[in-house]
């Protein structure tokens, strides 16, 4: 018990310490505030993707069939989907229709792509809300487009896209068969590739080597290594940027070691006098790194709460053009709000735990004043 | 790999600790050979001055170290989906032969810097610094053992390669496979009950032994030793395949998963916890001979045989009340 | 009660080193417990140091302090320390008020290591405010006091952890004639609730004051026979 109220005796002293001296250690919170933002908001933004991500992906077929011709990926037949009975394992498979498409009016890429069980009619699109607001149309509207020779083809736009899978869906187009097959110029019994579901997880790799082996002119695109290779890259550009950020830890760690060094002669006399009225040097010490335990989390948790503020409020418009990737396009999303205990231990370790380490030696070097110094 | 905001902070806080080490070491050194506690000359006043600064760097960096332990663990479970192969920490540890030492070394860390820990407290307590170079003595070994951690974890991190296959812990803790893993797997359940239940009274005992008699203390920190293995073993070949409800499910990382409820962590960290004590008591207890320590042995020493104790018991309530709960029936099979 | 013997003490500063200073050299003297001693002496003569090996603020170089019969000169910083809070209060010639803090929380801060009891500690605080005439000034900032306030608040926070021993350096230095008669009384007060007291000073209204009991004479760091 008098441990807890010597820590309550030595936080007193260190809080009224700190407002004592306002403007300096304002300064210090702010910095540290920053820094602790800026990790943040990398952090959080990156594993918000992530996890967005991995939520859509979890809809999408375990196994991706594409035909390869001259090393590019080529329209692949009906005979394809036939060689894929047999395999067991195989709970359902079914060839997809789906293409790029260029607009020249707002220079930018659609994605036109068949979904039988939308029921659309062969004059009706279901759009994203991206090409909606580019192009500034909403339901009941009419869209046209010129097909692969020459013609144009008008629809009516029954619906747009739910906004909650707005990250893929912002500049899909859904339409029938007929009006994709129309649009492309593509015969019926080619697709653009053949989806495969599996429902043993275990058993994708075993099934997708089958498949090459029986269609050598083909590539198994897995979910698993979808998933995995976004997981690898949303690190790798986490890690990135970090590195970046690496220059500014460092001058927050030289600015933390310089203001706890440069106490003012006012400070010393201070630490002097509590020396002198019977405080030891581990007390000192004590109340030295409470000054520095109370700035940390004050920092942590502004820091913290701001870069939430800012990745799941504001969208993270400060950090968007690197992490997202480059389009005309961008989706409006927010992201659902995630936070993890491994981030949050990473976050400490690179800003409470440097500022910790690198005021270790400056506040030592005033904790062991001799207390008869301010006799001399 | 290497770009990992979690490895990066992991390398960046061994490197930290290896600095403030091996400064510690070199101050070590100087305080062996030259302290002289009745001396008032300016040499021994500037040797007391610097043991406040070693002092307190070795504190927080064992103290990182312990976290780390964590990190590296749950970084390593977080880390799996990024590999073939992997569905939990024993894939990513599988990766690269440097994965399992880092982890073992890590682990002895961790107990070493938990004894050195309760020794420095101890020693603060007497008004003749008496353990000084006792504890200036021991952290000499540390040091290796610190620098190895940091090479081990380095080689590991920066040989995660992502397009290496690695084999999961179906492979690595089958009852069928070669390997001490494996061996354990296979332990019979019965068994593993018996050293667990057995070791569980004889830890429990020995240590109120200890709070009553104040004798005692060295059969208590090796019988804690025994109970933590014993219950590693447990974890492996009994108490996981419960978690799981699959009987052929060993995996002791599995089960650091957030879709078991983290059950992991909950048993992981009271079991280390309680033998990291138990070891500190076993080491402090003998100081009691040293007469300015001999109160604040009599009041440490219970005190952390308490949390021992305390810790020990959830941990086997923890593991009773998964046994119990699961909806695994062996009845007739190992029963 | 304690009496304090000093045997061959010697003091060194920035020993092996070309600018090396000895301030004491070989004393050995004793303090009577409940008495007033003076230890007078020309600035550089080594009073203060003196004082702040008495009273635990440091260790000798060479020699043997005890304290009744204690052994103190060998004890590191951290049980110095922890003797010198409940025996030894230290008022000083500059006053070494902490500027920003009220009277009251500089008269309780030796107390703050110690972590007694909130409400018993602010009890003694007041009481001493109100013995020595601060009662009113009590939640005033320091900096604003008059040198006697600042005087009389530097003899209350010497006096929080009731200390067996008062050990004043200087303490009339900053104050007049009429202040410093009064610091006097003041001392004469507490000789009589049993305290002992140790004072240095070049002042004659100190050495010479009838409340002092044993003068000591110091020149260049030995003791002058008197």
């Amino acid at each position: 018990m008098n441990f807890f109220r010597r820590q309550r005796y030595l936080v007193d002293f260190t809080l009224s310490s700190l407002l004592r001296r306002k403007g300096k250690n304002l300064g210090l919170l702010l910095v540290y505030t920053l820094i602790v933002f800026m990790l943040a908001s990398v952090m959080l933004f990156t594993h918000g993707l992530k996890q967005e991500i991995g939520k859509v992906l979890q809809a999408s077929p375990e196994i991706i069939l594409q035909r390869m011709e001259a090393g590019r990926h080529a329209l692949i037949s009906d005979a394809y989907l036939e060689k894929t009975g047999e395999l067991r394992g195989v709970t359902e498979r079914r060839g997809r229709l789906w293409g790029y498409f260029y607009d020249p009016a707002v220079k930018a890429n659609y994605t036109m792509m068949v979904a039988e069980e939308r029921n659309l009619l062969g004059t009706e699109v279901i759009i994203g809300n991206a090409i909606a607001r580019t192009r500034g149309i909403g339901p009941g509207d009419y869209i046209t487009f010129r097909s692969h020779d020459g013609e144009t083809y008008s629809f009516i736009v029954k619906g747009l896209l739910d906004s909650g899978t707005e990250m893929f869906s912002a500049d899909l187009i859904l339409m029938s068969a007929r009006a994709w097959r129309a649009t492309f110029g593509v015969a019926e019994g080619w697709y653009t590739d053949i989806v495969l579901s599996v429902s043993n997880p275990r058993e994708v790799a075993n099934i997708a080597q089958k498949l090459s082996r029986r269609m050598p002119d083909t590539r198994p695109i897995l979910k698993q290594e979808l998933l995995r290779t976004y997981d690898a890259i949303f690190s790798w550009r986490q890690g990135i940027l970090f590195v970046l950020l690496a220059g500014a830890i460092m001058a927050f760690v030289i600015f933390a070691w310089d203001k706890a060094s440069g106490l003012s002669a006012e400070e010393r006399r201070e630490i002097g006098i509590l020396k002198s009225i019977g405080w030891e040097t581990s007390d000192v010490l004590q109340m030295k790194f409470w000054e520095g335990a109370i700035l940390s989390l004050l920092a942590f948790l502004c820091g913290y709460l701001l870069a939430y503020l800012h990745v799941f409020y504001a969208s993270a418009t400060l950090f968007e053009p690197v992490l997202k990737g480059w389009a005309v396009l961008y989706p409006a999303f927010r992201l659902t709000p995630v936070v993890d205990g491994l981030q949050l231990a990473t976050l400490f370790f690179f800003s409470v735990f440097p500022y910790t380490v690198a005021t270790i030696i400056p506040i030592w070097q005033v904790a062991v004043t001799d207390p008869d110094a301010v006799m001399r | 790999m290497l770009l990992n905001p979690a490895i990066m902070a992991l390398l960046l806080v061994s490197l930290v600790v290896v600095l403030m080490l091996t400064t510690a070491a070199g101050f070590a050194v100087q305080v062996l050979r030259h302290w002289d506690m009745g001396s008032g000359s300016e040499l021994q006043l500037n040797l007391e001055r610097r043991t406040y600064l070693i002092s307190t760097l070795l504190t927080w960096s064992f103290a990182a170290e312990l976290v780390s332990l964590l990190l590296f663990i749950y970084n390593a479970e977080s880390m799996s989906g990024q590999f073939v192969g992997a569905m939990c920490a024993t894939g990513v540890l599988n990766v690269n032969p440097w994965g399992w030492p880092a982890l073992f070394v890590k682990i002895a860390v961790f107990f070493s810097a938990a004894v050195w820990l309760a020794l420095n407290a101890l020693d603060n307590q007497g008004y003749d610094y008496p353990l000084v170079r006792l504890k200036y003595f021991l952290l000499l070994p540390i040091v290796p053992l610190v620098i190895s951690e940091a090479y081990l974890q380095l080689r590991h991190f920066i040989a995660l390669q992502p397009d290496v296959i690695t084999s999961c812990c179906g492979s690595l803790f089958s009852s069928t496979a070669q390997g001490v893993a494996a061996e354990v797997a296979s332990l019979s359940p019965v068994m593993a009950a018996w050293g667990l239940y057995l070791s569980a009274a004889a830890v429990v005992l020995s240590g109120l032994f200890y709070l009553k008699r104040r004798r005692g203390s060295a059969p208590f920190s090796l019988i804690a030793i025994a109970a933590y293995l014993l219950a590693v073993v447990a974890v492996v070949s009994l108490i996981s395949p419960y978690i799981y409800e699959h009987p052929h499910h060993h995996c002791p990382f599995c089960i650091l998963k957030s879709g078991h409820g983290f059950a992991g962590y909950l048993l992981f960290i009271p079991l280390f916890g309680a033998t990291a004590l138990a070891l500190s008591v076993g080491v402090i207890a003998p100081c009691a001979r040293i007469p300015s320590l001999e109160a604040a042995v009599k009041s440490r020493g219970a005190a952390l045989t308490r949390l021992s104790l305390g810790l020990f018991l959830l941990f086997y309530l923890l593991a009773s009340w998964f046994l119990l709960n699961s909806s695994l029936v062996m009845q007739e099979v190992w029963w | 009660m304690h009496r304090i013997t000093l045997a061959e003490v010697t003091k060194v500063f920035n020993q092996n080193r070309p600018n090396e200073y000895p301030a004491i050299r070989g004393i050995s003297m004793t303090i009577e417990p409940g008495r007033v001693t003076c230890v007078k002496g020309a600035s550089g003569s080594g009073k203060s140091t003196l004082l702040s090996l008495i009273g635990c603020l440091s260790r000798p170089t060479a020699g043997r302090i005890h304290l009744g019969e204690r052994m103190i000169s060998g004890l590191p910083e951290r049980f110095l320390t922890a003797i010198r809070r409940h025996t030894f209060g230290f008022i000083f010639q500059q006053f070494n008020l902490i500027g920003g803090l009220s009277v009251v929380e500089n008269v309780v801060l030796p107390a703050y290591p110690l972590a007694p009891d909130y409400r018993t500690l602010m009890d003694s605080a007041q009481e001493l405010l109100a013995r020595f005439d601060l009662a009113h000034k009590a939640e005033s900032q320091v900096q604003w006091l008059s040198g006697g306030e600042a005087q009389r608040t530097g003899i209350c926070r010497a006096l929080i952890n009731d200390p067996e021993i008062l050990i004043a350096d200087e303490p009339t230095a900053n104050l007049d004639s009429r202040l410093s008669l009064a610091f006097m009384d003041q001392i004469a007060q507490l000789r009589h609730t049993g305290k002992t007291v140790l004072i240095s000073s070049h002042d004659p209204l100190l050495f010479d004051s009838p409340v002092v009991d044993s003068v000591i004479e110091l020149r260049d760091g030995q003791l002058l026979e008197e």
